[in-house]
């Protein structure tokens, strides 16, 4: 066994009720050296408030990404953790695992790695930390047998996540999983392969909630949401309100709705005028058994949403204000989607470029036509109030709405 | 001979089914209302009758082999052998039977894992990386998270705030941590330091020169050799010229320090998503426990609490009260620096004669 750094600054760490991950790394050090040198470097770093790693190139065979590579710029010091990279694993949708693939994961990771796990990284992926640039290749064999894959790195499509959704969550307005698998496994080869401006990320939260904080994450975000009334158990309602009081209702309930389309009835029954509610979610949050999403569920698509880097942060857009996930047929129409926004944000992005940022650029009214989908109301928070823009095709515009209409009502 | 390499199987994304506790599986999409008997505990009833009782549980994310073995076994005796993660690092066990809740959460504390996090807590801290596996940090991740949530245990373990409570840290300006109710990020204050011997071999100048969010870096002659220089006056300190090109240097022990930002939200209820706006800044990058910016996350968590009304989320409530109202209470100093001065920041003005006297 290696000799153990001294670690005076994280030693502080280990105490206190929070689980300490510094007790982790010390019980990996005694068994690993790779470890045991880089407690010796986090101790540096954190004497000298100064990060001393590298990135470089470290990818498997057939693959461009997934990898991310760390050298120490200190490994005259501590050598044994002089590489020490990172293999990104899409775990699968919600987060779920039995502790027989865990363990399995823990294994090839004592073998091939360092024992450090970190679940889940920021964009959703297992990291399994510290590899060497010659293990990399029989760790990715090991965690690929098992029937799992490289995630995303670089600019490409990166990892997704998704809620725990309809498997434990009754707010659920889509089957999460299968979207977000159907959808991702259709962009394998752009995960893979960095080939685009810049990262790609969808997310899928299963109610307006948005539980995976997509709308301000990511690129393009599919959120539950449903067209009909919300469904309500008076008899449950009236439970509420005997338990809680009225006023408490009042105050915590229909008073909290953005829209004012709630009334507490007399007799302790409740109205929604569901025309105007805005599906926000409030009441159904507070009422959780008297209240439920309506029946024709479907989601809302935003496109654009990502964090600082470059123009500041953005929040994602609403592109298609309504789709239905239920057939094969609307799986194929939202991929199909997605290619056609991914490729001509690859054709027109610069580089380094997040799509919402390429719309900043170009203008949202261009965007869409580029794209060839119809502006539409629900995609503005309300229209231009600036008068400096040329109209003359006015009249065509407004006959392609005219007839957009009258074929809407012909389906109906 | 050479060794046979093995041909990536481009599996994908794998099917969740097969690892979702069988419960959860048979009453996919069925799920009728839930309840949440004390914090940390949730307790969902299905259309068919069937009840699951999920015990959510603090991690330190990362985590050594012998701590996740650790995790399966209680997992084994308990959950049926299956567990899932959150969003927030959070591991959750969900039991059949809701009789054996109370002597799980017994195993989980023995254990060192803190039950709770549910409902309207403090939540662990959505984190970065930090000097343990990133290459342009100025401050560390677990190590910050761990402190933070050291002193904020009592509001992970209760649900005694107005609303939930989400909370990020991030290493670097890029702010991979997220918006959050509150934010605890790094923030630069002096241009990088350049190396101009390196510049022309390590960096490949155009793209570097197109990173700059303001045009402040330029190609120029540095003593003889292709370098580029910075204009100090146009310069943000955002440091996204760092990762192109390692030898401007951002990151400074003494100068980098941490800013803390609020009422970031991402939920649509009542208010549409919001982004999190300035508070503080110039508090110390601290380690190993930042004693003062947890300070300062514990100072306005307190007024929120104290202030705030039943559902408000902590950015819901300042809109009513008002910033003015806000600075008064958390007695933090309000600057220039809280005036943005971005394109679109008009609209962050106020254009009424609206204010609180």
């Amino acid at each position: 066994m290696k000799t153990q750094h001294k670690t005076p600054n994280l030693d502080q760490l280990e105490s206190g009720p929070w689980p300490s991950f510094v007790t982790g790394f010390k019980r990996l050090a005694e068994k690993n050296d790779m470890m045991a040198d880089l407690l010796g470097q986090l101790e540096h770093s954190y004497e000298n408030k100064k990060g001393y790693w590298k990135g470089g190139t470290i990818s498997v065979m057939g693959y461009g990404g997934g990898v991310i590579p760390r050298f120490s710029e200190v490994a005259d010091k501590f050598p044994a953790s002089a590489e020490f990279h990172t293999l990104r694993i899409m775990p699968p949708p919600g987060l779920h695992y039995d502790t027989d693939i865990l363990r399995k994961f823990c294994d090839i990771w004592d073998e091939h790695g360092s024992g450090l796990l970190a679940l889940h990284g920021q964009s959703g992926d297992m990291m399994f930390q510290g590899c060497s640039s010659e293990n990399v290749q029989g760790a990715f064999d090991a965690i690929n047998e098992l029937g799992f894959d490289m995630g995303g790195a670089g600019p490409s499509v990166r990892t997704s996540m998704s809620c725990v959704g309809a498997a434990r969550c009754e707010h659920s307005c889509f089957n999460e999983a299968v979207a977000h698998r159907t959808v991702m496994n259709s962009f394998t080869d752009d995960l893979h392969r960095p080939a685009l401006p810049y990262k790609f990320k969808f997310k899928f939260s299963g109610c307006p909630n948005d539980c995976m904080n997509s709308v301000q994450r990511a690129d393009m975000a599919v959120i539950g949401t449903w067209r009909d009334d919300i469904q309500i158990k008076q008899d449950e309602v009236k439970a509420f309100v005997q338990t809680r009081g009225r006023q408490y209702t009042v105050d915590n309930v229909t008073s909290r709705c953005p829209t004012q389309c709630m009334t507490l009835n007399a007799d302790d029954s409740i109205s929604i005028d569901n025309r105007n509610c805005v599906r926000c979610m409030h009441c159904i949050n507070v009422m959780t058994k008297a209240l439920s999403p309506g029946k024709d569920r479907g989601v809302t698509i935003l496109l654009g949403g990502k964090r600082t880097l470059k123009i500041g942060d953005l929040f994602g857009t609403v592109i298609v204000p309504f789709k239905k996930l239920e057939t094969e047929e609307d799986y194929t129409g939202l991929v199909e989607l997605a290619e056609t926004i991914i490729d001509f944000w690859a054709e027109n992005g610069l580089e380094h470029e997040r799509c919402g940022e390429m719309i900043e650029r170009i203008g949202f009214a261009t965007f869409l036509e580029g794209v060839g989908i119809e502006a539409e109301p629900a995609m503005l928070a309300q229209p231009r109030s600036n008068s400096f823009i040329r109209m003359d095709t006015w009249d065509e515009e407004a006959d392609k709405w005219k007839q957009r209409h009258a074929e809407k009502a012909g389906v109906k | 001979m050479q060794k046979h390499i093995r041909q990536a199987i481009e599996s994908g994304v794998p099917d969740s089914f097969s690892f979702m506790h069988p419960l959860m599986r048979k009453n996919y999409g069925q799920w009728d209302w839930h309840e949440r008997p004390r914090p940390g505990v949730l307790h969902h009833v299905s259309l068919y009758g069937d009840e699951i009782w999920t015990v959510r549980a603090g991690t330190q994310r990362q985590m050594d082999t012998d701590t996740i073995r650790e995790l399966c076994e209680i997992a084994d005796e308990y959950a049926d052998g299956y567990v899932r993660f959150t969003i927030r690092s959070n591991i959750e066990f969900m039991l059949a039977d809701g009789s054996r809740v109370a002597s799980l959460i017994d195993k989980l504390l023995e254990q060192g894992f803190p039950v709770g996090g549910t409902g309207n807590a403090v939540s662990m801290i959505a984190h970065t990386q930090g000097f343990l596996h990133c290459d342009i940090p100025a401050t560390d991740a677990s190590g910050v998270a761990k402190s933070i949530m050291d002193s904020l245990h009592d509001e992970f373990i209760n649900e005694r705030m107005p609303n939930r409570v989400r909370l990020s840290t991030s290493c670097c300006q890029i702010n991979c941590g997220g918006q959050a109710d509150i934010s605890i990020n790094i923030q630069h204050t002096k241009p990088p330091m350049i190396n101009h011997d390196l510049v022309a071999n390590i960096c490949e100048r155009p793209s570097v020169v197109a990173r700059c969010p303001v045009a402040a870096i330029r190609p120029a002659l540095v003593n003889g050799k292709p370098s580029l220089e910075v204009d100090e006056k146009k310069c943000v300190c955002c440091g996204a010229c760092y990762p192109p090109c390692p030898p401007m240097q951002i990151n400074d022990p003494e100068h980098s320090k941490l800013a803390i930002w609020v009422g970031g939200k991402n939920s649509n209820a009542r208010s549409k998503p919001s982004m999190q706006k300035l508070v503080v800044a110039g508090l110390p990058n601290n380690p190993p426990r930042w004693p003062e910016a947890t300070a300062a996350v514990k100072t306005i968590l307190q007024c929120y609490k104290e202030d705030a009304r039943d559902w408000e989320r902590l950015g819901e409530w300042i809109d009513r009260i008002g910033w003015q109202r806000f600075f008064d209470m958390t007695g933090f100093p309000f600057t220039r620096f809280h005036v943005d001065n971005w394109s679109g920041s008009r609209y962050t003005l106020n254009h009424s004669t609206h204010i609180r006297f």
